[in-house]
């Protein structure tokens, strides 16, 4: 038999994801890939598994799912209340399920995107050489009711590894979002060079995994760009003023003004939080030693 | 004066290289000249390396260890190179269905830049356009050549949805749109070739620098052209030239 969960309830809106799709940005195809790398690569490495083996993304509202063979899974990022058999599981430890259990979640207490790392890794296909889920591009492009997921029956060797991981929860709730001055960064007047690291700013219900936009504007007289390429993390500034923060999902290419760069730290931090809760922006330098 | 080009992180796992030079075919042979030798050079890496008309991004799949020392030895890279050949193309020949059915805004731009239809089509026909990159939607090409006399404001208001294939002209681009999606260009016909098949290793036969040529078909040309694509029978022309 194969190894597979049945989705009982969907939830919010979840998906399936790994790293990203790469090697195809020059077909305009989107990396995709988790938002939160951070928690990903801690639940994989708490299983054992390999940092960058496929996991559930979950945003908000947890799904509801039951497993069919026994396997282990690790929860991490936002703390979603997890229940194993209408039993609270603590985040971030590895945890036992044999055939037939169900796991769900509740009431959100921190962070806004779980994390479902299961050993060995979900098995649900690759497109372009990648797991991540993607409209347009894999078949399925979040959790429905009633699908089947398969995942990896494999046991993976223990890994002792536990005692040697520091866990760092914090960024979940922290609103300072590290960033480096982006390519027109200079083009903007002092005033709001200023202002974008003195200010904070509010997040707007319309984001999701293509783009974080944010409440306050800025207005601006930067002329639009030759089309240039962007990145997750490229905060673009609209004529309208409007600051829009590319994520995962984004477009390859992009006309606006690229005012601001977030670190990866950045983007992790971001992809944890909720539509109306406030940011800052910190700004960061390149070092010698690695980025950050 | 600016440094040729601005070599410049961008972000934890990407590399910008900026030219600040005349954006056209020179400049766009240059960045694939540029482009090929550091996906040589650095082959070993996890990495990406796409143009746009005027830049490079080095895309990482990890965050890059040394900032400094991979800008540095991109400036090497860079400096050390001397420009030898063009790189090869191809030139597509592409079918358009002009009659006004797909064409919605035909008519606005036969009245805005006093055409016929039929000028239209010939100007619209004429030019080899090369292909920069592709990027807004998977194969969505960014062209250039367009003649001037078609050059026409975007809509006021977008449409929320154009059809897949719909050829548009925004300004002085001219493109294809790969699927339904929103979108502001004026829609001139409708073409029935498929731009991206994520189905395929190779999800679409263009490069950038290859170029592309629209040749007009009539209203049954299309749905037999779109009907054999379905079935897998029509392969695009092309034409290769040596650089």
């Amino acid at each position: 038999m194969k190894a597979e969960m049945e989705v009982l309830q969907p939830g919010l809106f979840s998906s399936i994801q790994d790293l990203g799709r790469f090697g195809f940005q020059k077909y305009g195809v989107p990396q995709s890939g988790v938002m939160d790398r951070y928690a990903m690569r801690i639940g994989n490495l708490l299983l054992g598994n390999l940092q960058e083996a496929s996991v559930m993304e979950m945003t908000f509202q947890g799904p509801q799912l039951k497993f069919n063979s026994p396997t282990r899974i690790c929860i991490t990022g936002a703390d979603l209340s997890p229940q194993l058999n209408n039993e609270p599981v603590e985040n971030f430890e590895p945890i036992q399920v044999k055939e037939g259990d169900e796991l769900k979640f509740g009431r959100r207490k921190r962070g806004f995107r779980s994390y479902l790392a299961i050993e060995g890794g979900f098995d649900t296909g690759e497109v372009m050489g990648s797991q991540s889920w993607y409209e347009g591009i894999t078949s399925e492009f979040r959790l429905k009711k009633g699908m089947r997921l398969a995942y990896s029956a494999e046991q993976v060797s223990e890994i002792d590894t536990h005692s040697s991981i520091r866990i760092d929860m914090d960024y979940l709730e922290d609103g300072e979002i590290e960033v480096y001055p982006g390519p027109e960064f200079e083009l903007l007047p002092q005033t709001h060079r200023t202002r974008l690291f003195n200010a904070d700013f509010g997040i707007e219900d319309s984001s999701n995994r293509m783009a974080v936009q944010l409440k306050e504007t800025l207005q601006n007289e930067l002329e639009p760009i030759t089309t240039g390429p962007v990145l997750p993390g490229t905060i673009q500034l609209t004529p309208s003023g409007k600051m829009i923060i590319l994520m995962r999902d984004c477009q390859t290419t992009g006309g606006y003004p690229r005012i601001l760069q977030l670190s990866e730290t950045g983007i992790q931090a971001l992809a944890q939080k909720m539509p109306g809760e406030r940011i800052s922006l910190k700004n960061i330098n390149y070092t010698h030693n690695g980025a950050k | 004066m600016a440094e040729n080009p601005k070599i410049s992180p961008l972000g934890d796992r990407g590399i910008l290289i900026k030219f600040d030079e005349k954006v056209g075919e020179d400049l766009l042979h240059k960045l694939l000249f540029y482009k090929e030798i550091i996906q040589n050079a650095e082959s070993k890496q996890k990495l990406e390396v796409t143009n746009t008309y005027d830049s490079l991004l080095i895309s990482y799949v990890f965050t890059i260890e040394d900032v400094y020392g991979e800008v540095s030895r991109l400036e090497q890279l860079i400096s050390g190179a001397n420009i030898t050949k063009k790189t090869n193309y191809k030139t597509f020949s592409i079918p358009v269905c002009y009659d006004p059915e797909f064409g919605l805004d035909l008519e606005h731009i036969s009245e805005e830049n006093n055409l016929s239809l039929k000028q239209i089509i010939e100007l619209h026909t004429a030019p080899e356009y090369l292909i920069y990159f592709t990027g807004f939607l998977p194969g969505f090409l960014y062209l250039g050549g367009l003649d001037e006399k078609l050059k026409i404001s975007r809509k006021n208001t977008p449409r929320k949805s154009v059809e897949k294939g719909a050829v548009g002209i925004g300004e002085n681009q001219t493109g294809i749109y790969p699927k339904s999606s929103p979108g502001g260009w004026q829609i001139i016909g409708r073409s029935p070739v498929e731009l991206f098949d994520k189905n395929k290793a190779i999800p679409s036969p263009f490069s950038a620098g290859d170029k592309i040529k629209f040749f007009s078909v009539s209203k049954d040309e299309f749905y037999e052209i779109e009907e054999d694509m379905k079935s897998g029978n029509y392969s695009l022309k092309f034409e290769k030239h040596e650089g």
